[in-house]
């Protein structure tokens, strides 16, 4: 199977990952969207894995799942201690840090 | 993993072509939903489907630990918060700047159209498969176990205390300290007491709800001895949620087979 498939795959999932992050005020949905762009640049590690024939590329693919695992248990602490003090989840409420 | 399933066409093919559309189609529902809930599970959707297509991209360890790893612990982790947070917390659509969903859509396509341009050009067609990268220790985890204990170990290390600061990081942030003294049984009773003195409001437990003849959930509002509907015999959560039940439907068969009964024992009489 031609790998250009799965380039063309993994820029449209990060592209929709880029539309969410920019236009959702969520900050869960957020946090989704980013997620979403760390899968399609997984995606293109295992394919350029398959590609160039060495495993290095899924082992970068499975940093990536582990830095992700970090930071979404850091992240989403985040976000109930701002809810825990705003009772939002909007990221157009939190605006002490403009002035 | 070239075998052919019809001719010219792979196993790979076949998963790239159903999984794909999936994907992407639950990617846009992602951002489309404007529940919190419907997003985090179509991008548990995206994920499985993800983990199918590392399947059939010769990657069985990226498989289960995709499933495991994000679909299992990271996505749980986002239903559990959006549990917290408020299901119910639908965003406003108000753009705060003018033209702001148009230029974010143009953006995206701009970094699709660089990324699947530049990044695909600079690809040879064709594949050199991992099948010789694979049998060299015996299998893709035996591969995969030797560069991270090998080439990759101090990386692997640092994973490790990037783990434990994470762990130790969201320990910190989630603690909240108690700005108030817990309130026992014995303080309650006195704020309840000093409520009806000051405010009289009723000391005891509030009305349980309605019995009717064909309803006795605890939706259905109980009546005042005047006929009016007593509000606080449903839970405030209840009527947020459903609306609070028509008294006066809830009440019409019962008040329906009294009419009946009345007129069919008046008719009993006047055989008599």
């Amino acid at each position: 199977m031609n790998p250009n498939y799965y380039v063309v795959l993994a820029a449209i999932l990060f592209a929709i990952g880029i539309v969410g992050f920019l236009v959702r005020k969520n900050a869960l949905v957020l946090f989704m969207s980013v997620e979403l762009m760390l899968n399609a640049c997984n995606l293109l590690l295992v394919s350029f894995s398959r590609v160039h024939g060495n495993l290095d590329g899924q082992v970068a693919s499975f940093f990536v799942m582990v830095v992700a695992a970090a930071e979404v248990v850091v992240g989403l602490s985040i976000i109930v201690m701002i809810y825990r003090v705003r009772h939002s989840a909007n990221v157009d409420n939190e605006n002490l840090l403009r002035y | 993993m070239t075998t052919l399933l019809v001719p010219l066409v792979t196993g790979g093919a076949v998963a790239f072509w159903i999984c794909g559309p999936i994907m992407v189609a639950a990617a846009l529902a992602m951002i489309l939903f404007r529940k919190a809930v419907y997003s985090a599970l179509s991008l548990a959707l995206v994920m499985v489907n993800l983990a199918i297509i590392y399947a059939s991209q010769d990657a069985p360890f990226l498989f289960a630990v995709q499933i495991i790893v994000y679909t299992g612990a990271i996505m749980m982790l986002f239903l559990f918060v959006v549990m917290l947070v408020g299901v119910d917390n639908t965003e406003s659509m108000v753009e705060k700047v003018q033209g702001h969903t148009v230029a974010s859509v143009l953006a995206a396509v701009g970094a699709f159209i660089l990324l699947a341009s530049f990044v695909g050009s600079s690809l040879v067609p064709g594949a050199v498969g991992l099948d010789g990268a694979n049998a060299q220790y015996g299998g893709n985890v035996q591969g995969l176990a030797a560069l991270l204990f090998g080439k990759y170990v101090f990386a692997f290390e640092a994973t490790s205390a990037l783990l434990i600061t994470a762990a130790v990081g969201a320990m910190v942030l989630a603690y909240a300290e108690r700005l108030k003294p817990k309130l026992d049984q014995k303080a309650r009773a006195k704020a309840r007491i000093e409520d009806y003195a000051t405010n009289g409001v009723h000391p005891g437990p509030r009305p349980s709800s309605g019995v009717y003849a064909r309803h006795n959930s605890i939706t259905s509002p109980a009546l005042l001895p005047d006929g009016t509907v007593s509000e606080d015999s449903v839970s405030p959560v209840l009527v947020q949620r459903s609306g609070l039940a028509d008294a006066e439907s809830l009440g019409a068969p019962a008040k329906k087979a009294f009419a009946a009964l009345d007129t069919t024992q008046g008719a009993d009489e006047e055989e008599l």
